[in-house]
């Protein structure tokens, strides 16, 4: 496994699950706070990436 | 619940729950009767370990002259166990020119640094800080 884009959503998912778990009692809010995590991280990396392109080091 | 959880720490368990909360993770949940919790950070945690290692990721050696080298072997040595199995069995050599090696350290470090999370989480949990299931 070679892409870092699925690297990137594996790593996400796991951390998403950990957080959700420690930090939400109740599954349905475990769910919603796990999903809100993911997609932040996804989303995150993704628009840093991007923002990589004009302002290279 | 709260009562509950504190009650099985009650005599001095408390350092031996952080231990075990180290050395296993999730074993601290389990052994405070979060048993769902306890089995989904088992199976977190050792797959992000297992994953890093199968990606060619390096267990890193604790090099006191080199402080980043060394908080990343302390972060690798946070998951207890599965750890020191991997280092036993030569596990996690590392391998710099794999396109994976960067992705596969972070796997590993991240693993560790949750299960330092866990084990405060146990801890909050022990002291009737926190309830749930």
């Amino acid at each position: 496994m070679t892409s870092h884009f699925l690297l990137l959503l594996l790593f996400s998912f796991f951390v998403a699950v950990v957080f959700a778990v420690l930090m939400r009692s109740e599954p349905r809010d475990q769910v919603r706070f796990g999903a809100m995590v993911f997609g932040v991280f996804v989303v995150s990396a993704v628009v840093i990436g991007w923002l990589m392109y004009p302002f290279s080091l | 619940m709260r009562a509950d959880a504190a009650r099985r720490v009650a005599g001095g368990g408390l350092a031996l729950l952080v231990l075990v909360s180290w050395l296993v993770p999730g074993a601290g949940h389990l052994w405070l009767g979060r048993r769902s919790k306890g089995f989904i950070l088992l199976a977190a945690l050792i797959a992000m370990f297992a994953i890093g290692l199968w990606l060619d990721g390096r267990l890193f050696p604790f090099e006191l002259s080199q402080p980043l080298v060394l908080l990343a072997a302390i972060a690798d040595a946070a998951l207890g166990v599965p750890y020191a199995m991997a280092w036993a069995f030569g596990l996690g050599q590392g391998q710099p020119a794999a396109v994976t090696y960067e992705y596969a350290n972070a796997f590993l470090i991240a693993a560790g640094l949750l299960n330092m999370l866990t084990v405060l989480d146990a801890y909050d949990t022990a002291l009737g800080r926190k309830g749930g299931s």
